[in-house]
């Protein structure tokens, strides 16, 4: 692993909601340059934990730094400015063109994005430069997941946190999108942290891999790792879905 | 009813005073319902509160909310000092506004929680305040529904709107008012046409902003916008454009006598050289109250009334004395000036068709009694809860099999289909006489009298020019005359007249004009 300093640390962060504890004291670093999959079932706390880096949620105790400050020190629109966020719903402006959309952030900080950065972000995402005029509602799904992708790289962020950033997307497509961001996160220099409930894709996508259950970290492995068998019971419930899937595939092809 | 497109044009200062009403009331309402909304979408228990009160408004029925403001505003002087007014404008907006709010709110509240939620997390994400979420996503994405709800208030408003003639504020209402007491149908069609045409206009300019704001067409949106501005502006301007010199207000209760003599003491006025003005249509409990803080300036009130209702008196000291307490009652507590007696009565009485009353041998009140627990009595909606009507009950321990409630105008033919087998006539009416009809007697003297009188509220109380020219109508119109101006607005057939033919006719046969 990369021996630079942590650009994330969580530090003992706790999230109560009423009786429930979605995230019970998890401390953690991130690495610059990372792509770390956070992987657990419904209801382990993986998402909760991954808002209170762009305090879409407030942790109940503990912290988060990045880059070393604590994030709740800083103002909540410059923060998120440099931390893109990708989640499932995905949530374009319906009234704004994807021109409109991508440049949100930058227009936020009172920023005007040229129309040759627009095109370059929607390269970057394998579209047309000529989409920058279309509005959401004239797109797929995954046209529209690589408009949100692109939105969440117009502000040149330093950090890229992603929320079952496929989920809602076809096998196929998923599939292209993710390989896309991963290659993006080499290129771009980014530090990335990815939701998923999905072992296989954290497996074949990240360079690290967390496991949540009940609110805490249980597992902290390589993919190389997991596969070997370590992590522990939890986690190896997950990676037994995708390895018998893959051991009923080879049966059936060498069948053929 | 080519008669409609003889009086459309001469509706256009109602049309102005309805449009400038209604926008007003439907601008403050988007000015309230709106922050509202946003602070309804941050806490649920605004949210309830306000919808739950926007609720309850509309359940009082919009006559009864206009009427409702003129105590209110009357009490809130206390406060405020005796310029506030209580009729008229104010109460009409403020009612009007109440009415307006619920379509808007609601419309407002509910396309704010319809948002996508996915929308919502990525204007947070992307770093927005709350002030530019709500500017730049949440307000686009509800204006159409709230547009929707603005029509809607538009539509209700405006119709609502013609009820303001009842406190005293001008509308499209005052032709519908005049019309449907003077049964002349014209008018009240002339008011109704013009009152929905100016619904369905701005039902269908508010249409295209909203279709504008939907489909993002600008043109469309400020299109609209450009259109309804203008239509206000021309409003106001007609308004404007009128003499603000105080003008003597002259009210009318909504009976045909009373439009009558309005008139009547209206051209004797323009005459003189005075600027009148009406406020037709009055409510009779109103019209006392406006008179005596000068929000009109004359009417015309009957001795009964005032004796039962301001008084508070149930004795009866015969007509006389009762003029006289009366006139020194006003001075010393309203500052209402009584010049005088005009010189007849109209007075409550208990009629029957003259057939009816024979067969079933009833001549005076105290026969009615023994009968009247098979009959049906008529009255107009106020007089089963007035005081003379509790006396006469009382004094002869009438016990009808039902009661039922007209408008004046439909009583006599509720009386002629057999609706009614008695009703509440007033002596001054046309139409005891033109339908034979028997006038029973009060043996028990129940029915105290009733002397119509001349008011003059305080701010022209002492007015010379004023007293000059009205003092010539004090005792000069007897009963008969009376009746037959009231019949002749009153009946349908051709002989029928206008209130105002009505009062020249009148002026010339007392001796008034030549």
């Amino acid at each position: 692993m990369d021996a630079a300093k942590p650009l994330l640390r969580f530090e003992r962060v706790t999230c109560r909601f009423g009786e429930v504890t979605a995230v019970d004291g998890v401390t953690c670093d991130i690495a610059q340059g990372s792509f770390v999959a956070l992987v657990g079932a419904s209801g382990s706390g993986k998402s909760t934990l991954l808002k209170t880096v762009n305090t879409l949620v407030h942790p109940s105790e503990g912290r988060v730094r990045f880059g070393g400050e604590d994030v709740a020190a800083l103002p909540p629109a410059k923060l998120r400015r440099r931390v893109g966020y990708v989640f499932q719903g995905i949530g374009l402006f319906p009234h704004f063109s994807v021109a409109e959309n991508i440049a949100i952030g930058p227009r936020l900080a009172g920023e005007k994005l040229p129309p040759e950065r627009v095109a370059e972000l929607l390269t970057l995402v394998e579209l047309d430069p000529a989409f920058a005029k279309r509005m959401p509602d004239e797109l797929s799904g995954g046209q529209r997941q690589r408009v949100g992708v692109a939105r969440a790289l117009a502000g040149g962020p330093e950090l890229l946190i992603m929320d079952e950033p496929f989920g809602a997307l076809d096998p196929v497509t998923r599939d292209a999108l993710g390989r896309k961001v991963r290659e993006l996160h080499e290129r771009l220099g980014l530090t990335t942290v990815m939701v998923t409930h999905d072992m296989a894709e954290a497996l074949l996508l990240a360079d690290r891999v967390l496991v949540m259950d009940a609110g805490s970290i249980v597992t902290d492995e390589t993919p190389r790792a997991l596969l070997a068998g370590a992590g522990g019971a939890v986690a190896q419930r997950l990676v037994s879905v995708p390895r018998e899937q893959a051991e009923k595939l080879a049966v059936l092809e060498s069948r053929a | 009813m080519e008669e409609i497109w003889d009086i459309l044009p001469g509706l256009g200062d109602k049309l102005a005073a309805h449009v400038v009403l209604s926008a007003s009331a439907i601008g403050l309402a988007i000015l309230i319902a709106l922050p509202l909304a946003v602070w309804a979408g941050r806490s649920p228990l605004v949210s309830r509160l306000a919808l739950s009160l926007a609720s309850l408004v509309q359940t009082i029925p919009a006559l009864a909310l206009l009427a409702l403001f003129f105590p209110l505003l009357l009490s809130l002087r206390a406060v405020f000092g005796e310029g506030l007014p209580t009729l008229g404008f104010l109460p009409a907006l403020m009612a009007l506004t109440l009415y307006a709010l619920l379509p808007i709110l609601r419309n407002a509240v509910t396309a704010q929680a319809n948002l996508d939620p996915g929308v919502l997390e990525a204007a947070d994400g992307v770093g927005m305040t709350r002030w530019q979420k709500l500017v730049l996503v949440q307000a686009p994405l509800s204006a159409p529904f709230i547009m929707a709800g603005i029509r809607t208030a538009s539509v209700w408003t405006i119709g609502a709107a013609t009820l303001a003639t009842t406190i005293g504020q001008p509308s499209l209402g005052d032709p519908i008012f005049a019309g449907l007491q003077t049964q002349n149908w014209a008018l009240v069609l002339a008011g109704c046409f013009a009152s929905a045409g100016l619904a369905l206009a701005a039902d269908n300019l508010l249409w295209v902003i909203e279709v504008g704001l939907a489909r993002r067409r600008r043109w469309m949106t400020f299109g609209g916008i450009g259109v309804v501005a203008l239509g206000i502006l021309a409003a106001l301007w007609a308004q404007g454009s009128g003499s603000d010199e105080r003008r003597i207000v002259i009210a009318a209760k909504s009976f045909s006598e009373q439009y009558i003599l309005a008139q009547l003491i209206g051209q004797r006025l323009e005459a003189a050289g005075y600027a009148v003005e009406y406020r037709d249509g009055l409510g009779s409990a109103v019209v006392h109250s406006a008179v005596a803080n000068s929000s009109v300036d004359i009417s015309v009130d009957y001795t009964g009334t005032i004796w039962t209702n301001y008084l508070k008196r149930t004795d009866n000291p015969g007509r006389e004395a009762m003029y006289a307490t009366i006139r020194d009652w006003e001075a010393q507590n309203t500052g209402i000036r009584v010049l005088g007696r005009l010189g007849f009565e109209n007075a409550y009485a208990f009629a029957m068709r003259a057939e009816r009353a024979r067969s079933l041998g009833v001549t005076s009140l105290t026969d009615l009694a023994a009968k009247a627990p098979q009959l049906t009595v008529g009255g107009d909606p106020e007089f089963f809860e007035r005081p003379e009507w509790i006396a006469v009950r009382d004094a002869y321990g009438l016990r009808f099999a039902r009661s039922r409630n007209f408008a004046p105008t439909f009583m006599y033919n509720a009386l002629q289909s057999g609706e009614a087998d008695v009703i509440s006539a007033y002596t001054s009416d046309g139409r005891i006489a033109a339908d034979r009809l028997v006038v029973l007697e009060d043996p028990a003297g129940a029915l105290p009298s009733y002397d119509a009188m001349l008011m003059l509220s305080p701010r022209i109380a002492q007015d010379r020019g004023v007293v000059a020219a009205l003092e010539p109508l004090i005792g000069a119109i007897g009963v008969e005359a009376m009746r037959e101006a009231n019949f002749a607005v009153d009946r349908e057939d051709a002989g029928k007249l206008t209130p105002k033919q009505a009062a020249e006719t009148l002026a010339k046969k007392v001796g008034l004009t030549k």
